[in-house]
């Protein structure tokens, strides 16, 4: 069962080959199964979900269902979920119990879908290998002593070990599609704005958005047709019409421009990858796509205004963190900045404080023109990089990661090494604009993602160019060894 | 960029983190080694760009100024550390 397509999987509901009930079933078997030596789930949530997929069953029955009725998926820990703890990977929230269900987890749950439990992640969804989560490292399952990328290392982990039909994620930098990569699924960053943030909790709200990490576009087409959409309880919620995403996925590709930026294929990109990348974009020339180069010139740049914009906004979005009102409070506190200070660096791992730290010096007295403001600059450079870019192409493709997935451990102690993992899929982000990866050919065994980036709002035209090409090739089919 | 002990602590404070003495100096050679990453956008020349706050220059969205959440007070508060009577519980701020 755990090998079929969403749709497959919808159809077989709908006939009764199998019931939700059942289907739920085999998936938390497998989690109890396989997850130990993956840690790809921070919580199981067996009994709702079995509640879920009765009702699910319920409305097969009465023949009230959609597309994703009785689907069992994750959610990665950064969206809230009313009665099961949301932790965002972080010791500050073990015992935070959400009084309330995230936007984008009511919508799936109003589509049918089936919550299994919530997936490990970066702490507070800062890292880009999943080892700055307070549950511990998640393995990747292609070589279980290497990373699964990050931030949403868990939900990457959990659908390529087919735990779960589909998952949840965050991308702020890279945290959809470097995991993605890293653990051979597809994984798409809608445009910022076409998914509701509220509820999910805030890292750098001018970056964050929620998408989706499946094992093919199609599949992911199904779910972001019920996440996306205006919210007016996100007050930076886009509110422009969502098209059918499945319906576009199989329109033709003859005629499509795509850019290469220059800058993606420089010193620093591993040429196995590189040459991975290359029979893609030969591929989609067979698919009658044009080929033309393209420059981002910018786009060095990004990495460096990222590590102000995002730490800057994080300093002030987990102010909020304060011992007072939820989530972790010190023993015995001497008074009242005592409390602040010992409960937050209690809850908080090195890595968050490190990021809070650098936002609050960058943005303190003497220091905010010549760190928030020229970053807040060069970001407009380089989004119209991507404006001039646009013009002549219809989608950007690169490779999604540098290198392919590293060893537990080998960049913990060096965060500026770690950071540079997203070189280039921060700017993607700093633009606001749509990005995906999708499996191509492995280097020694372990995957590699193609980064595809699309328009303002131009989510149908990127999962049809990524589902054209799982047509005719087989990479996104591979399954990791040790899971059947 | 190079921070001392001293930068760092008045950076902890701002921040409000009770860093540990044994962990001062770490924090400020991480910290310094990220402002060395960040330093490369001295390079660019920016004057007469506009920054970008919000990557859809979108405008701030107004609803009329009515209530409409109901009073959850009670929920919200069982998840807090210390309350009493529907108050959160700090140490004393005034003698």
């Amino acid at each position: 069962m755990q090998n079929k397509t969403i749709a497959q999987l919808a159809a077989d509901l709908r006939l009764r080959t199998y019931s939700s009930v059942e289907l739920t079933r085999h998936y938390l078997d497998r989690i109890e199964r396989f997850d130990p030596r993956l840690n790809s789930f921070v919580t199981v949530a067996a009994e709702s979900a079995l509640a879920a997929a009765e009702r699910a069953d319920r409305a097969l029955k009465a023949g009230d269902s959609g597309p994703l009725t009785g689907i069992p998926i994750a959610h990665k820990d950064i969206f809230c979920t009313a009665g099961i703890k949301t932790s965002c990977g972080s010791r500050m929230l073990d015992n935070f119990i959400a009084p309330y269900d995230a936007t984008v987890v009511e919508k799936l749950a109003a589509a049918g879908a089936v919550m299994l439990g919530k997936t490990n992640m970066d702490e507070f969804a800062m890292g880009s290998s999943n080892e700055t989560s307070y549950y511990g490292p998640v393995r990747n399952p292609w070589d279980e002593s290497r990373v699964p990328g990050g931030s949403s290392g868990g939900s990457a982990a959990a659908v390529a070990a087919h735990l779960c039909a589909a998952a949840t994620g965050t991308d702020t930098g890279g945290s959809i599609r470097q995991p993605a990569a890293l653990c051979g699924i597809t994984g798409i960053k809608p445009t910022y704005g076409r998914c509701s943030r509220w509820g999910m909790i805030a890292f750098a709200s001018s970056l964050d958005q929620a998408g989706v990490m499946a094992r093919s576009a199609a599949d992911a087409a199904f779910i972001l047709d019920e996440m996306a959409g205006f919210d007016p309880r996100d007050s930076t919620s886009a509110d422009v019409p969502v098209p059918d995403y499945v319906d576009a996925l199989d329109n033709d590709l003859k005629g499509l421009r795509i850019g290469l930026p220059k800058e993606y294929f420089g010193a620093g990109l591993d040429s196995r990858i590189a040459a991975s990348i290359q029979d893609a974009i030969q591929e989609y020339e067979r698919l009658g796509a044009e080929i033309r180069e393209i420059s981002l010139p910018n786009s060095p740049l990004s990495v460096p205004v990222y590590y102000v914009v995002a730490p800057a906004e994080c300093s002030s979005n987990l102010a909020r963190f304060d011992g007072v009102r939820y989530g972790h409070r010190c023993e015995n506190p001497r008074d009242l900045e005592d409390l602040y200070k010992r409960s937050r660096a209690e809850g908080f791992g090195a890595e968050v404080q490190r990021r809070i730290m650098i936002g609050a010096y960058v943005l303190s007295a003497g220091y905010y023109d010549a760190y928030y403001l020229k970053a807040q600059k060069i970001r407009h450079l380089i989004a119209d990089d991507f404006k001039r870019a646009f013009a002549q192409v219809d989608v950007i493709m690169g490779p999604t990661s540098p290198t392919t997935a590293f060893p537990i451990g080998a960049k913990m102690d060096d965060p500026v090494a770690m950071y540079l993992n997203d070189i280039y899929t921060i700017a993607t982000n700093l633009a606001g604009l749509p990005g995906m990866s999708i499996p191509v050919e492995p280097v020694d065994g372990l995957p590699v993602g193609l980064q595809i980036v699309g328009n303002y709002f131009e989510e149908a035209r990127l999962l049809n160019v990524a589902h054209r090409f799982q047509h005719v090739t087989h990479w996104h089919q591979a399954a990791p060894k040790g899971f059947e | 960029m190079s921070l001392d002990r001293s930068d760092l602590e008045k950076i902890a404070h701002l921040a409000r983190l009770a860093i540990a003495p044994e962990q001062t100096e770490r924090y400020a050679a991480d910290l310094s080694n990220i402002l060395d990453l960040v330093a490369r956008m001295d390079a660019v020349d920016t004057a007469g760009v506009e920054p970008m706050a919000h990557p859809l220059h979108m405008t701030q969205r107004l609803r009329p100024d009515n209530a409409t959440e109901p009073d959850r007070r009670e929920s919200f508060q069982a998840i807090a550390p210390l309350t009493e009577g529907g108050l959160y519980l700090v140490p004393k701020v005034i003698e």
